[in-house]
C-alpha cells in the first residue's frame, strides 16, 4: 500500500509524515505524530473533542484527512501554551474548576481561543453557540462559559 | 468501626477553600494519558465483530480466513476462554457472546492485527452463521406471557407462576396498610409513567492495553472506574491469580457508572495472550452506545393517597425495569428510593426485574432512582396543585426527617432533606415571577450512598513533602479533595502534598469509584492514614525529647509537648521530623485500610422554570437551581460541578435522550447526532446551593455528592413542563412531538 507523503506546519514547527489515504488528520496527529491531547470522541464530528485550528479555522480533525493537511498551518492543543507559560484561559480554566474528567477539555480550549480572537468581547449566549459543538457530559457547561467570559474580560483588560 | 463525631465545630484551615487541581495542568495542555492515549513496542489493534441481530442462536463461527490474512496475529471467539466461575459468566457472555447473541452489537469474535486496517478487514472475513429468534426490548411486552424468552431456568422464586421467563426477580419493601391508608385519603392519583433508556454518554470511549507474557504475568492498562473491579473480573475470566495480574488506571474521560464493569478488558487479555504482543483496543462512539452499558428503561404505576390538608395517607409503586440481556436491572435501587424522601405511615414498593433485547445495563448516576423520583415526585406535584397546595409546603410537610423510618427499612439519623426544601422556600428563584407558556417546577431527590473497601497509603519523604497513594480513579476531582483532607490533617499546605492514583500491585483492594463513595471513604481512609502518620511522627519526637510518647500532641504541622507537664521543647515541624526520619528509626508513613461504613444518606431540592412553545412543542430551560446536602464540602467548586453535571444529564433524559429501537431490536441512534445530549446552547447557568448538613460517619462530615443530584431533574422538568403546556406529561423524553401531541390532546383525555 503506498502511502503519502505530508509536508505541513504543527504548532509552528514544520512536520512531515506518511499517512494511509484513508487517515484522518486526527489519526495522523493522535496515531502517528504522537499528539494525543486531541482527543477522540465520536469520529463523526459530533462532539468536538478533536477540534484544531487549521489556517486558522477550527475543525473536527477527524472529519479532515491527514493527507489534506499538506502545506496548511495546523494548531493544536499542544501549543496552546508558551512554554511554561499557560494561555490565560488554560489558566482561567483551571483556576475555575471549568473542567472534571478533562477529555472534553482541549477541544474546547481550541475552540474558546478561536472565539476570542475573532469576538474578545462575547455574549454569554456568543459563548455558548460557539461552543454547541464540543460536548461536555461532566460539568453542564456552568463554569466552562464562566472561565471564557471572564478570560476574556481579562485580556480586553490586559490589551 | 470508632469514628470521631463531629458535634463541635471545626475551624478547617484547608478544606472549604477552592486550591488548583494537581492534574489541572496535564489537563488543559493534552498531557494528561487517558485510556486510548498509550502506546506499547510490538502493539497490535484489536477489533471486536459484533451481532447484526438482537436475538440470534450462534450456530457456527469459521474465522479460518480471517486467520489467514496476513497481519492478523490471534482471532479470539467464545470457545477460547472455555468454563468460567459462575460469578463472571454474565459478564463473560456480555463481553463475547456464547451460545445466542442477546442485543443488537453483541460481541461474538475479536481480532488482534498490526494495523487498524488489516483488523478491520479481517472482521469482515469471519463467518458467522445465526439463527435468527424473535426479540423484545420493550419492558411491558417483554414481562407479557408469550413473549421471545431470553434465557430459559433463570426465573427466581420470587416471582409468581405464569408471567414470562424474561421476568427474572420480584421485590417488596415497605411498611404499613396501604388500602387503609387510602380510605383515609381526600385524592388518589394513579398513574403510569415510563421513562427511556438514556446512555451516561461519557466523551472518551472505553479504551485498554493489555499485555500478556508467556509466564502468565499480565499488565493492562485502561480507563476504568475501578481498576481493582477490573483486575479480579478479568482474573477470574481468564483463569488467572488476581496478584499476577496488573491494571493501572488511566486517567478517564467520565464514566458516571458506566464504567464499573468490564467490556474489552478480557478481550483484550485473551487476544494478547493468543498473540503473545501487546493489545490495544479502543471502542468506536457507535460501539459505545450498542454494547456498553446504558440505563434501564421502565414502566412505573404510582398510586398516592393525600389529605387536603397535603398529608399523604398512602404511597404505592409498581417498578418495572429492564436492565437489558442479563438480570440485575437498578429495580431494587428504584423500589428502595422512591419514596425514601418522605415520613410515611403507609408505604409500599414492588420491583420487577426483566431482561430484554439490549445491551445488560450498567450504573448510571443513582442507578434506578430518578426514575422511580420521576413518577413519584409528579404524582405527589399533581395532588399538591390538584388542592391548591404549594408543592414545597406539602414536601415538608411530609419530609423525612432525623428518626424517620425510611420506607427502605432503616432510620435515618441527621438528614439534610428539609433544609434542602426551606433552602428552596427562601430562594429568590421561587418568588420569581413567570410569562406566558412559562412553568416552574420543584421535585425532591434521595440516593444512598456508599462506602467499601478503600486503602490508602500516605508517604512523608525525606524533605518533608508528602506523597498519598489511593486507589479509585479521579472521575471529577478527588485528587484535589484527598490533597486538601491530607493537608488539613497534616497541618501543612495544600502544595506540600500530592496525591496519585496506585496500581492494583500497589494497595490493598478498592471499591469502583461508584456510589458517590470516594470523596467520603478514600477521604476518610486518607485522613486516618494522616492519623497514623502523625502518630508516628509524635513518637519520633518524643524519643528526640527523651519523654513519653503520650506527652506529645501534633498541631499545625509539628510536634508540640502537650502541657506544661511535658517539659518544655521547641516545636518540631513535619520537615525536622522526616530529616532525622532515618536516624529515629526509619522512613515514616501511614496507611489506612477499611471497609468503610456511615456514608451518610443524601438529599436534594431542584427548582427549575421552563417556557414550551405551543407551535413545536419544543421545550427551553429557563432557569435552574440545585440545593444539596453535602455534609461538608471539600472543595466547594467540585461540589458545585457535581450539582451542575448532575442537573444537565437530568435535563438531557427528561427532554432529549431515549434509546430507539426498531421492530427487530436493531439500535436506530448509535451516534452523539441522534443520541442527542445537551449542548452549551441548549442550557442556562445552573445555580447551587450548598447546604452542610454533617454526615456523623466522616471526621469532616463529608456525604458524597455525586449521585443525588441525577435524582429530582426528571420529576422537576416534568413538573414545570406539565405546569407550561397545561398537560400532565408521565412519559420521557418530554420531545417536541411528544409534548405537542399532549397540549393537542388537552381536554380530550
Amino acid at each position: 500500500m503506498s502511502r503519502i507523503h505530508v509536508t505541513t506546519t504543527i504548532n509552528g514547527d514544520e512536520t512531515d509524515f506518511l499517512c494511509d489515504a484513508e487517515d484522518t488528520l486526527l489519526d495522523v496527529l493522535r496515531d502517528r505524530l504522537g499528539l494525543t491531547g486531541t482527543k477522540e470522541g465520536c469520529g463523526t464530528g459530533d462532539c468536538g473533542a478533536c477540534s484544531v485550528l487549521v489556517d486558522g479555522r477550527l475543525v473536527c480533525s477527524c472529519l479532515m484527512l491527514g493527507a489534506e493537511a499538506e502545506g496548511r498551518e495546523v494548531a493544536t492543543i499542544e501549543g496552546m501554551a508558551r512554554g511554561d507559560q499557560l494561555h490565560p484561559l488554560q489558566q482561567k480554566f483551571i483556576e475555575m474548576a471549568a473542567l472534571q474528567c478533562g477529555i472534553c477539555t482541549p477541544g474546547i480550549l481550541v475552540a474558546a481561543k478561536s472565539l476570542l480572537e475573532r469576538n474578545p468581547d462575547p455574549s454569554e449566549e456568543e459563548v455558548r453557540y460557539w461552543l454547541a459543538g464540543n460536548l461536555c457530559r461532566c460539568t453542564g457547561y456552568d463554569k466552562i462559559i464562566r472561565a471564557v467570559m471572564e478570560t476574556a474580560a481579562d485580556m480586553r483588560r490586559a490589551s | 468501626m470508632a469514628l470521631d463525631q463531629t458535634g463541635k465545630t471545626r475551624d478547617f484551615k484547608v478544606v472549604g477553600t477552592r486550591p488548583n487541581r494537581p492534574d489541572g495542568i496535564d489537563k488543559v495542555t493534552g498531557r494528561a494519558r487517558f485510556g486510548a492515549d498509550i502506546v506499547a513496542p510490538g502493539m497490535l489493534t484489536g477489533r471486536i465483530l459484533r451481532s447484526p441481530h438482537a436475538h440470534a442462536r450462534i450456530l457456527r463461527i469459521d474465522a479460518s480466513k480471517a486467520e489467514a490474512l496476513p497481519g492478523v496475529k490471534a482471532v479470539v471467539t467464545r470457545a477460547d476462554f472455555g468454563d468460567v466461575p459462575d460469578h463472571v459468566a454474565d459478564i463473560m457472555d456480555n463481553c463475547m457472546a456464547g451460545a445466542k447473541a442477546l442485543y443488537d452489537g453483541h460481541a461474538v469474535a475479536a481480532v488482534a492485527a498490526n494495523s487498524a486496517a488489516v483488523a478491520r478487514k479481517a472482521l469482515r472475513l469471519i463467518e458467522v452463521e445465526y439463527e435468527v429468534l424473535p426479540s423484545v426490548t420493550d419492558v411491558d411486552a417483554a414481562m407479557r406471557p408469550g413473549a421471545s424468552v431470553l434465557h430459559e431456568g433463570r426465573q427466581q422464586e420470587t416471582v409468581p407462576g405464569g408471567m414470562s421467563g424474561n421476568v427474572i426477580s420480584r421485590v417488596e419493601f415497605g411498611h404499613g396498610d396501604i388500602e387503609a391508608g387510602l380510605k383515609r385519603a381526600d385524592r388518589v392519583v394513579t398513574r403510569i409513567y415510563r421513562t427511556a433508556a438514556t446512555h451516561q454518554g461519557y466523551i472518551e470511549p472505553h479504551a485498554c492495553l493489555a499485555t500478556m507474557g508467556p509466564d502468565g504475568q499480565a499488565d493492562l492498562w485502561v480507563c476504568t472506574q475501578g481498576h481493582y473491579m477490573v483486575r479480579n473480573t478479568c482474573a477470574a475470566i481468564l483463569g488467572m491469580e488476581q496478584g499476577q495480574l496488573r491494571v493501572t488506571a488511566s486517567e478517564i474521560g467520565g464514566g458516571f457508572g458506566g464504567k464499573t464493569t468490564v467490556f474489552l478488558e478480557p478481550v483484550a487479555l485473551m487476544l494478547s495472550r493468543k498473540a503473545g504482543r501487546p493489545v490495544k483496543m479502543v471502542m468506536s462512539r457507535t460501539e459505545v452506545l450498542r454494547a456498553t452499558g446504558p440505563t434501564a428503561s421502565t414502566s412505573i404505576d404510582v398510586k398516592i393517597g393525600m389529605r387536603k390538608d397535603g398529608k399523604i395517607t398512602a404511597a404505592f409503586a409498581e417498578l418495572r425495569y429492564q436492565g437489558g440481556a442479563y438480570p440485575g436491572s437498578p429495580v431494587d435501587m428504584g423500589s428502595m428510593s422512591a419514596f425514601a424522601p418522605y415520613d410515611l405511615e403507609n408505604v409500599k414498593t414492588v420491583g420487577w426485574d426483566v431482561v430484554t433485547n439490549r445491551p445488560k445495563a450498567a450504573a448510571y448516576r443513582a442507578p434506578g432512582a430518578p426514575m422511580a423520583a420521576f413518577a413519584v415526585e409528579s404524582a405527589i406535584d399533581e395532588l399538591a396543585k390538584g388542592f391548591g397546595l404549594d408543592p414545597l409546603e406539602v414536601r415538608l410537610m411530609n419530609g423525612a426527617d432525623k428518626g424517620t423510618r425510611a420506607s427502605y427499612g432503616p432510620t435515618y439519623p441527621a438528614i439534610g432533606l428539609k433544609a434542602t426544601l426551606e433552602a428552596a422556600r427562601a430562594h429568590p428563584h421561587w418568588k420569581a415571577p413567570l410569562g406566558e407558556n412559562q412553568g416552574r417546577g420543584v421535585a425532591c431527590g434521595f440516593w444512598f450512598n456508599f462506602g467499601g473497601d478503600t486503602c490508602v497509603s500516605l508517604n512523608v519523604t525525606p524533605d518533608g513533602t508528602v506523597n498519598v497513594s489511593e486507589g479509585n480513579p479521579d472521575i471529577g476531582g478527588s485528587r484535589a479533595s484527598m490533597t486538601m483532607m491530607a493537608a488539613e490533617e497534616l497541618g501543612i499546605p495544600y502544595d506540600q502534598v500530592r496525591t496519585i492514583i496506585a496500581d492494583t500491585g500497589s494497595l490493598g483492594q478498592n471499591e469502583v469509584t461508584d456510589g458517590s463513595r470516594v470523596t467520603f471513604a478514600v477521604g476518610l481512609a486518607t485522613i486516618e492514614a494522616a492519623r497514623a502518620a502523625k502518630r508516628e511522627m509524635c513518637r519520633r519526637a518524643a524519643m528526640v525529647w527523651g519523654i513519653d510518647e503520650d506527652a506529645v500532641e501534633w498541631e499545625d504541622g509539628a510536634a508540640r509537648p502537650a502541657g506544661p507537664n511535658a517539659g518544655k521543647f521547641p516545636p518540631m515541624t513535619l520537615k525536622e521530623i522526616a530529616a532525622i526520619a532515618s536516624n529515629s528509626g526509619g522512613p515514616i508513613a501511614g496507611h489506612h485500610e477499611v471497609n468503610a461504613e456511615g456514608a451518610g444518606v443524601s438529599f436534594a431540592t431542584h427548582m427549575v422554570d421552563v417556557e414550551v412553545d405551543p407551535d413545536t412543542g419544543a421545550t427551553r430551560i429557563l432557569r435552574y437551581t440545585v440545593f444539596q446536602d453535602a455534609g461538608k464540602a471539600v472543595h466547594p467548586s467540585y461540589v458545585e460541578g457535581q450539582f451542575q453535571g448532575g442537573a444537565v444529564q437530568g435535563i438531557g433524559w427528561a427532554l432529549n435522550e431515549e434509546y430507539i429501537y426498531d421492530k427487530d431490536g436493531i439500535l436506530q441512534n448509535p451516534g452523539f447526532l441522534d443520541y442527542r445530549i445537551p449542548v452549551a446552547s441548549d442550557l442556562p447557568m445552573i445555580d447551587t446551593v450548598i447546604l452542610e448538613i454533617p454526615n456523623p460517619g466522616h471526621p469532616y462530615g463529608v456525604r458524597g455528592v455525586g449521585e443525588t443530584s441525577i435524582v429530582p431533574p426528571l420529576a422537576a422538568i416534568a413538573n414545570a413542563v406539565s405546569a407550561a403546556a397545561g398537560v400532565r406529561m408521565v412519559q420521557l423524553p418530554m420531545s417536541p412531538p411528544r409534548i405537542l401531541a399532549a397540549m393537542q390532546g388537552r381536554g380530550r383525555a
